[in-house]
């Protein structure tokens, strides 16, 4: 009897944090289907409404005054941010986790702070640089650069470090084993056991950099990014165009880690 | 799935379970060189910048210039003047982490523990919000908590909100656009400590006769304490510094710290928005130090 109200208690426990857990995943995702419904929308609006369903969005994205080219921006920035920001991390991640060295500590303190930091006072602080150094006409491109290197770098170094830290240090050592030099052995054993995390960490720093707002444009000067161009308008008539960019991004991100995912099993397999 | 656990729990958990091998050599200066030079001049410099430009003269302009006065009024002024905005972003920031470690909890919980084979789907659930603009997504909610919205709707017939109640231009609102947006920087460290528990020390608990609330209680809730550490900072954090909420779900009577220093910087006066910058960074530290105190005591226990 009593074996049996126990068995019926884990069953309604185990299964209501999953139907919590499921209701908190719809909450997550309650906003996105509005923006995949409103990017159909016919009319740009300021009450933000749906009017009626088209194609138009969707054939014509550019037709949104200016939004191709911040569009334009904020991939390049965050491809250039991407690549910057992955190369200086990993490298760090890498003396972290396999190095010995004095004033570690100190190193991961510093690469904690930039996370711990709320955006606003990055961003004015780096205004503040940009300003006292004489730069406050030449705000743009390269500060916007700047910045966002900045910010994804600990990321990238925490992503990177958990997938070293994570990894069997007996392959390598086999390797040595078997008479590979150093430098074989990184590239042929190492490197390529890292990879996953380091695309995984270079994913979250585009997606870090091509949406943030706050501190680009405390040091965006005149450029326009594409979050800046989304608050520019969100005050006026609201383009449906710009749902039509929410949604692509979406669907590349998912196809990108589908990708991956059906490459890591069929190597799985091989 | 590449990277499940961009955040790992606690910041240095990994170095104590697995020590780096003894290599101790002028490679690991070389390889953390270009980052840490980075940080320096972008990150750390900056913050000296700040606190220097906290202090010049207020009268100073973009054109002729500021001078260092050591004009601590500045500092006096913020305060004075800005109380009540500190008080709502520490409040709002507080609230929007409270529930986001409520709602976030359970997920984490049943990603880890009862997903199965769904696990990678669910984090990938987690994970996707983030590729939607921030900006966009939160403009969903405007349209989603808008007087005419399925949402007013539903709670009016239901009497939980009056007739002429609303959700948009509310606080409610703006502290649940900050829980929305910070979720998902809750739910990954949180399920990153979750994940790394032994499940048998869970069943032991109960072989010993602990009840299921006992177990979580004593066994799996203290063993998640670093990711309930790291989720509430990586959550509080930004949401006690953000404007973007209150600019599109609220109104002037909820502003935020934030859109002060925003406003403040955009009209030239530096030395004020400096000020205010740098007590909300002292601010925040201090309460980062406190929690991390009490809950390292509380983990000890």
């Amino acid at each position: 009897m009593t074996a049996t109200l126990v068995r019926a208690g884990r069953w309604v426990t185990g299964h209501l944090v999953m139907f919590v857990a499921l209701l908190v995943l719809f909450y997550m995702f309650l906003p996105i289907m509005v923006v995949v419904l409103m990017s159909f929308d016919d009319t740009a609006d300021v009450a933000y409404q749906f009017n009626g369903f088209t194609l138009a969005n969707w054939s014509d994205p550019c037709s949104s005054y200016g939004m191709c080219d911040a569009v334009a921006k904020s991939l390049q920035i965050g491809l250039l941010a991407t690549v910057g920001a992955t190369l200086l991390g990993t490298l760090m991640a890498f003396a972290m986790a396999r190095h010995h060295f004095r004033g570690r500590s100190i190193a991961n303190v510093g690469i904690f702070l930039p996370m711990a930091s709320p955006e606003i006072v990055m961003g004015s602080s780096l205004l503040a640089l940009f300003v006292s150094a004489g730069f406050a006409g030449q705000l743009g491109f390269a500060t916007i650069l700047i910045a966002h290197i900045m910010f994804c770098l600990s990321f990238v170094v925490v992503a990177v470090k958990a997938r070293l830290s994570g990894m069997d240090n007996g392959l390598e050592q086999a390797a040595m084993d078997l008479y590979a030099n150093e430098w074989q052995t990184f590239w042929r054993v190492t490197f390529p056991l890292v990879f996953p995390g380091i695309v995984g960490a270079a994913l979250l720093a585009f997606s870090l950099s091509f949406d943030d707002y706050i501190i680009t444009n405390l040091v965006a000067g005149q450029s326009q990014t594409f979050p800046m161009y989304v608050w520019g308008v969100s005050r006026r008539e609201i383009p449906p165009q710009i749902n039509v960019i929410g949604t692509a991004m979406l669907l590349v991100s998912i196809l990108v880690v589908v990708m991956a995912e059906v490459v890591r099993r069929g190597r799985n397999r091989a | 799935m590449t990277a499940p656990a961009p955040f790992p729990g606690g910041g240095g958990a990994d170095d104590q379970q697995q020590p780096p091998p003894p290599r101790r050599s002028r490679t690991g200066y070389l390889l953390l060189l270009p980052g840490t030079l980075w940080l320096l001049l972008f990150f750390i410099v900056p913050l000296v910048t700040l606190v220097s430009t906290s202090l010049y003269d207020p009268a100073g302009t973009l054109e002729t210039g500021y001078q260092l006065t050591f004009a601590f009024g500045n500092y006096v002024d913020a305060i004075d003047d800005y109380a009540t905005e500190f008080t709502r972003s520490l409040l709002y920031g507080g609230l929007a982490t409270l529930f986001a470690l409520l709602l976030g909890y359970p997920l984490a919980y049943a990603i880890a523990f009862r997903a199965g084979r769904w696990k990678y789907v669910m984090l990938l659930l987690v994970i996707a919000p983030f590729f939607t603009s921030f900006l966009i997504r939160t403009l969903s909610w405007k349209m989603l908590l808008a007087d005419q919205g399925v949402i007013v709707e539903v709670l009016r017939f239901l009497h939980i909100l009056g007739d002429d109640g609303r959700l948009l231009a509310t606080a409610p609102a703006v502290v649940l656009g900050l829980t929305y947006n910070f979720l998902p920087f809750m739910v990954l460290p949180l399920y990153a400590s979750l994940d790394k528990i032994d499940v048998r020390l869970i069943e032991a608990a109960g072989d010993l006769y602990a009840s299921p609330p006992q177990a979580f209680r004593r066994v799996t809730l203290p063993l998640s304490m670093p990711g309930v550490v790291a989720g509430t900072l990586l959550t509080f954090i930004p949401a006690a510094g953000d404007y973007i909420n209150v600019e599109l779900l609220g109104t002037p009577q909820q502003t935020m710290i934030g859109n002060r220093i925003q406003s403040l910087f955009g009209a030239g006066s530096y030395p004020a928005a400096a000020a205010l910058s740098v007590t909300l960074m002292l601010l925040i530290l201090a309460m980062v130090m406190l929690y991390i105190r009490r809950a390292g005591t509380d983990e000890l226990l």
